[in-house]
């Protein structure tokens, strides 16, 4: 009797290990083989959090600290005239993209944690701006959550296009994740939709809607720092960061409701249940979630031929385990992943320069440019 | 005598606390355990134990022997290596933002918990003359 309560204990004490080490597949790879090598392009940034480039020789990068950077042949110089930057928690200078029609506009947009409004504390906000002589001119605000908070998690940010004029950026729950997410009257936890000049596209899904914030596209969101549109279907693709184990690609698609708080494949930080419910009727399930959580950060397609191994496939910064995550993709779901640039620091960003080229933002390192070696 | 001399002891030490903490400590415990989980509980984790080989523990951990060390980590960052428990750690923390009572909650907080003994107080002042 006693040898099978005990045998009892052993199985259901296995039983319980086996739930907690759980993991969602397919299992990260290390590959065998590198056929890459790399080059520092800007370096002693100590959080590069966002990258864009105007041309094929220079680049911004924002420091999270409030430097914004030019980059020309490794010579990083300041550009001054920044609005104020509210560095809090993770908050600080974030996102930075040129606008698709940069060519003949000059305009850049970027997103900041903004102390701006009148409750205390801060929340995320876009701005429009232009470069003359390394400093900011016509600086304008298209943009700016509230309420403010004095929370230091989830401003989100970050900012893409699609190919009919249209710019999305996003905003994380900002530490009130029991309110913000599901509440279309107030900001964060969110991903939303302007025009190029900051105003509020007509066919935006919550326009005509007394009770919502226009600007909203989707909702439900927890704390999205990867956004990319796809090179071939022009969608919007992100992710974000879950709880432990619960971070999530997704394709944002039109007033849809990703499910934050109410559906998640994560728990709290502390061990403790958020929901058991990991999907629900009118709640969007994710592409794929990561358990163990990686913290992602940063997101781009490999689309430019330049490394043929790699043709189509997603890139995501790992915030946790300090390396570059590949993942082929097959029918919108992920068939393989594996390890680039294994144990090189935390990874805050990755995109795909006018060269075809990976960059990638690496914190305490700087801008590290990924090169085949055949 | 010897009644009146403590009673006159009792009410200046308490007026001389009255007058330099801005509020109770238990309230300043409090408060740090909010900021605690808002701004360093996703690096050094639920129970202060941080994680092996990145992120340092808090809970019996030797760097806050020094508190104007661990205060002045928290103010303004800290980067480079150091060694905790005899143990080398090489992650780079980033000022938080915290204004100076926030710190000086946290740092109550953290002398008080998982297992943390002090009688010291933090005051928002001590953390204020922390100097860059």
């Amino acid at each position: 009797m006693k040898n099978k309560i005990n045998l009892l204990l052993a199985l259901s004490a296995l039983v319980t290990m086996s739930c907690d080490a759980q993991e969602n597949g397919p299992k990260i790879e290390t590959p065998k083989n590198i056929k890459y090598t790399y080059e520092i392009i800007a370096d002693s940034i100590d959080i590069p959090w966002g990258l864009t480039f105007l041309n094929e020789k220079e680049l911004l990068v924002t420091d999270k600290a409030g430097t914004l950077f030019h980059v020309e042949d490794g010579v990083k110089t300041e550009i001054t005239g920044l609005p104020p930057v509210y560095v809090r928690g993770q908050g600080g200078l974030l996102d930075i993209a040129i606008s698709p029609d940069y060519a003949t506009t000059g305009i850049i947009y970027f997103t900041t944690s903004s102390p701006l409004g009148e409750e205390k504390g801060g929340h995320t906000a876009l701005y429009s701006t232009q470069i003359e002589n390394k400093t900011l001119v016509n600086t304008k605000l298209l943009y700016k959550g509230d309420y403010n908070t004095k929370k230091g998690q989830h401003w989100g940010s970050r900012i893409s296009f699609d190919q009919s004029g249209h710019l999305y950026f996003s905003i994380g729950d900002r530490g009130n994740r029991d309110v913000n997410p599901q509440d279309l009257t107030r900001d964060g936890g969110k991903i939303y939709r302007l025009n190029l000049d900051g105003s509020i596209p007509k066919d935006n899904p919550f326009v005509g809607d007394p009770n919502s914030r226009v600007a909203i596209y989707s909702y439900g969101h927890r704390n999205p720092q990867g956004m990319v549109t796809h090179p071939k279907t022009g969608e919007i693709w992100t992710h974000e960061h879950g709880p432990r184990g619960g971070d999530e690609i997704n394709i944002i698609q039109a007033g849809k409701n990703y499910g934050w708080p109410i559906i998640t494949y994560g728990i709290n930080y502390s061990g403790t249940t958020i929901t058991e419910q990991t999907e629900k009727e009118g709640l969007e399930q994710p592409l794929y979630y990561w358990l163990p959580s990686i913290a992602p950060s940063g997101m781009a397609f490999s689309s430019s031929g330049i490394y043929p191994d790699w043709e189509g496939d997603l890139f995501v910064g790992s915030l946790k385990f300090e390396y570059l995550e590949r993942l082929e993709i097959e029918n919108n779901k992920v068939i393989k992943r594996e390890k680039v640039l294994d144990s090189i620091g935390r990874v805050r960003n990755v995109e795909q320069g006018p060269d075809g080229y990976l960059y990638v933002g690496v914190e305490g390192k700087g801008i590290l440019k990924i090169i085949p070696t055949s | 005598m010897k009644l009146v001399y403590s009673l006159f002891l009792i009410c200046f030490t308490s007026l001389g606390i009255h007058l330099y903490q801005q509020k109770p400590l238990k309230q300043s415990i409090a408060d740090g355990e909010e900021i605690y989980i808002d701004f360093c509980l996703q690096c050094h984790m639920d129970k202060g134990q941080g994680v092996p080989g990145n992120f340092p523990p808090l809970a019996n951990s030797d760097y806050l022997n020094d508190i104007d060390q661990s205060i002045h980590a928290i103010k303004y960052g800290l980067k480079g290596p150091i060694k905790v428990n005899g143990k080398p750690y090489n992650s780079n923390m980033i000022s938080q933002g915290l204004d100076d009572e926030e710190i000086a909650d946290v740092m109550n907080y953290i002398l008080r918990s998982w297992g943390n003994k002090s009688e010291i107080i933090i005051t928002e002042q001590r953390v204020a003359s922390i100097k860059k």
